[in-house]
């Protein structure tokens, strides 16, 4: 088989907590050789686990979320077992070292210079506390590419503003424009697309500047403000504003122009204390109502004259969300899916975290993957990104556990002998539990 | 000029609506050169979506069509016909990239199918972006924004636990889809470069949103690892004082599960004194999730910011490193000092509207700037240099105009 695309890219990757992450894992999926440079002798909060050693009972009432430990239990090694960081840890290795001592420094610099690429997504002043620079790295090695991903910027008036993804979706305006019409925004929303976002902008921008690079021979110093990166995902508020001067609010679930919503159904009952079976459709032409109206099995109030055409459906929203409901709620939300589906309505159910392991769809295509991670188990994974026909991507390492590529990366790749590596071992930078006296 | 990023790469881009033209946007902006194929008469049909210029729906004035295609050049070209099939195979020679976006099936049904690009260039890249795959049960399906969310994506534990889930604004999901496109793109051409074979790239918009890391990979192992569906929770389930509280001139976040000490700091101060604060109770292991102290947390917390905005609570809450933030309009963007410092928004100049801000650089690289080169192009604008490229002359143009090719 072909080699992965990026076979032959080396990353040091000193990133933390999730959209550096989660870019470098695409570029590890795609055959970089990411090399995560950790350090036990330092707890980096938010990265493999909010505190290091978790106490049971904190696990056991956080929610999923953040308590996603396997069993919810943290075990001997709690930052091995914690979904939050093993959501983002296939594909790669992992090197402890601590930078903030002169040796710890140089081993750092001897991965600089075998490296293609670093990456990082501290806070701002992280990073110079630390000595990195780009002057610094390209004196190491005079073609690298720097990434840098700060919230908003190395430079800027914000720029050393602490925020987390969540942060930033308030301030890129977000969360003004989405949510419930009918309700304050103190109510409240969860969703980082944010970090998410932030994570494939950086891996796009890592190629780019990669692409550069194998044409000109120079590096660079590259930098994805993550605010940035995402605003241009509000396009059409932001033109609207621009051209018009119009300042989007949010619409709930419904659609500027089509009928649509999400509506209770058949099955799980609690649809008010946060559960419940529900159903997304839309109707944006004619034909998709008369699909409908098919589906619902012609019923006589669907003739009236209001519901017509699209201007006074949209018009009339309210009471056909009431009427569609009365329907959609003797089904499950798979049945009404084929049921619109067939009459060409798109439709489909909402599906949990549990749900999607059996869906059809995602079955047939076989896009979870098996995967056994020595201190957790054997699981189903979420999958690859998409499906490549001659270089498939999948998942040849499973999350990457502490340190556990130490020995390969000290001695293969950065050249210390075995006692070299004795001694980095000894001076604790070589290891695979926190120390003992971080919490 | 310094030389662009992706100045050797050339695109040729069949898709419409929002995730192809994002996805050839981004690699158009930092240098690729992407020839945006559309359908003679109606084009893109993001021609025909809001928002207008002056809310006139003109093909040429709409706002998010114009947003996510600058610096392409733009052609028509029926792809049914033998001649444009035959004009698209000529522009495919030296092209690294083909990207498009119809429903599966419909290429093969124009006689250009992988197999038969490949054999035209051996080092193509074809991506494929449909809603579904181009395999599967679900292949032929009908899809919406909200419908693809709530089906991948983490949709069913978003929003308010007595209410329905909530989507995500507007099309979010084709953008974010368009921007996991462009990084597959590049790779899969870094790879057809290294190799010289090239390959065919299947994307689902639904499985981009299953590999979202908007907590929905966390959570599907989170599943895996505790049998634990996951619900909408109440804010209060992620600690004390999460949530919008509001202040004199809208809302304001900063929570304070991570940031105790810094919370403490800033809401016990000189002219609020708070001393209460400083009890252990705070600090007990479950006190984050304790309803009562949230309770007299918030007797304190919103006489606190009910006469301070937003702009003064972001900046007092960051003096004290609380990690924090106003709830934004779509106006505040333009009025903020960081994105006016480093120039963010752009201005760039179109016949048909004149000059108008748009969103600017998501990344900035030092030697290989993103870089405004043209606007998005009228329907039809470079047929005549594109096709003239190509050895096409100008009565060979009229003679497909004519006949409805171009």
């Amino acid at each position: 088989m072909a080699q992965l695309p990026l076979a032959g890219i080396r990353i040091a990757d000193l990133t933390g907590v999730w959209a550096g992450t989660f870019g470098m894992m695409l570029l590890a999926d795609l055959g970089a050789e990411v090399i995560r440079v950790e350090s036990t002798q330092f707890f980096q909060t938010f990265t493999r686990g909010i505190i290091a050693r978790p106490p049971k009972a904190m696990i056991a009432t956080q929610a999923l979320l953040l308590g996603g430990y396997a069993g919810r239990d943290p075990g001997p090694r709690p930052w091995n077992r914690w979904s939050f960081f093993n959501s983002t840890g296939r594909n790669k290795l992992s090197m402890t070292v601590d930078m903030r001592r002169p040796e710890g420094m140089e081993v750092f610099k001897r991965l600089v210079k075998v490296s293609d690429v670093v990456v990082e997504n501290a806070q701002s002043e992280v990073m110079d506390r630390l000595g990195v620079t780009y002057e610094m790295l390209q004196a190491v090695k005079e073609d690298i590419i720097y990434m840098r991903m700060p919230g908003y910027g190395t430079w800027g008036p914000y720029a050393r503003y602490r925020v987390y993804g969540a942060n930033i979706e308030d301030s890129v305006g977000h969360n003004s424009l989405r949510g419930y019409r009918d309700l304050t925004p103190s109510e409240g929303l969860s969703g980082v697309l944010v970090s998410d976002a932030a994570g494939i902008g950086a891996a796009f921008a890592v190629l780019a500047a990669l692409n550069y690079r194998s044409r000109t021979g120079q590096g660079q110093l590259v930098e994805a403000a993550q605010a940035e990166n995402v605003l241009p995902f509000f396009s059409q508020a932001i033109m609207d504003y621009t051209m018009n001067g119009h300042v989007q609010g949010p619409i709930g679930n419904r659609h500027p122009t089509a009928l649509q919503g999400t509506y209770r159904c058949r099955g799980d009952p609690r649809w008010e204390e946060g559960f419940g079976s529900w159903v997304n459709l839309t109707v944006s032409t004619d034909a998709e109502w008369a699909g409908l109206v098919r589906a619902m099995g012609n019923p006589p109030w669907a003739r009236d004259e209001k519901f017509a055409d699209p201007l006074s459906r949209h018009r009339h929203h309210d009471e056909l969300d009431r009427l569609i409901e009365e329907w959609t709620l003797q089904h499950d939300g798979y049945a009404l899916m084929y049921m619109l589906q067939k009459e060409g309505v798109p439709a489909a159910p909402v599906l949990s975290n549990k749900a999607l392991f059996d869906d059809p769809h995602m079955k047939d295509r076989g896009w979870f993957e098996t995967v056994t991670h020595p201190e957790v188990g054997t699981h189903p994974y979420p999958g690859v990104h998409a499906k490549l026909s001659k270089t498939p991507l999948s998942i040849r390492k499973p999350p990457v556990r502490l340190g556990e590529d130490n020995e390969y990366v000290y001695k293969q790749v950065l050249g210390f002998s075995d006692a070299e590596y004795r001694e980095f071992e000894r001076l604790g930078h070589i290891g695979m539990d926190y120390r003992a006296d971080i919490r | 000029m310094a030389e662009l990023a992706l100045a050797d790469i050339k695109v040729i881009d069949l898709t419409q609506r929002i995730a192809g033209p994002y996805c050839t946007k981004l690699l158009a902006d930092y240098g690729a050169d992407v020839i945006k194929v559309e359908r003679p008469g109606t084009g893109d049909l993001a021609r025909s979506l809001g928002p207008f210029f002056h809310d006139d729906p003109h093909p040429e004035k709409s706002g998010l069509f114009l947003a996510l295609n600058t610096n392409k050049r733009g052609i028509t070209l029926d792809l049914k016909s033998a001649a444009g099939r035959k004009i698209l195979l000529e522009l495919v020679r030296d092209a690294d990239l083909l990207i498009e976006s119809y429903a599966p099936g419909a290429m093969e049904s124009f006689g250009l199918g992988y197999h038969v690009l490949e054999r035209a260039n051996p080092k193509l890249t074809m991506v494929s972006i449909s809603n579904f795959g181009q395999t599967g049960p679900y292949r032929d399906f009908k899809a919406t924004e909200i419908v693809l969310y709530g089906l991948g994506g983490e949709m069913y534990s978003c929003g308010n636990p007595q209410r329905e889930p909530a989507k995500l604004y507007g099309d979010i999901g084709q953008f974010h889809a368009g921007l996991n496109t462009a990084g597959l793109a590049l790779g899969a051409v870094f790879g057809a470069r290294a190799s010289g074979q090239g390959q065919w790239v299947d994307v689902s918009l639904m499985e981009l949103w299953a590999a979202s890391q908007d907590r929905r990979t966390t959570l599907l192992i989170g599943y895996q690892y505790t049998g634990e569906e996951y619900p909408r929770l109440p804010t209060s389930g992620l600690g004390l004082a999460s949530g919008y509280y509001p202040c004199a001139d809208g809302y304001f976040a900063a929570g304070a599960l991570l940031h105790w000490d810094a919370f403490v700091n800033w809401l016990d101060s000189p002219e609020h004194p708070h001393p209460v604060l400083r009890d252990p109770k705070w600090r007990a292991p479950t006190a984050q999730g304790n309803p009562q102290l949230r309770e007299e947390l918030d007797a304190m917390y919103y006489p606190f910011l009910a006469d301070k905005t937003m702009v003064e609570l972001w900046e007092s809450a960051q003096a004290a490193k609380l990690p924090s933030s106003p709830l934004y309009g779509v106006a505040d963007l333009f009025k903020d000092p960081h994105f006016a410092a480093r120039g963010y928004f752009v201005e760039i100049d179109h016949p048909a509207t004149g000059p108008l801000k748009y969103p600017g650089a998501p990344y900035r690289l030092e030697k290989s700037p993103w870089a405004i080169r043209r606007p998005a192009p009228l329907l039809g604008q470079h047929n005549a240099k594109v096709l003239g490229a190509l050895g096409y002359s100008k009565e060979d143009l009229v003679l497909l105009r004519e006949q409805g090719v171009i």
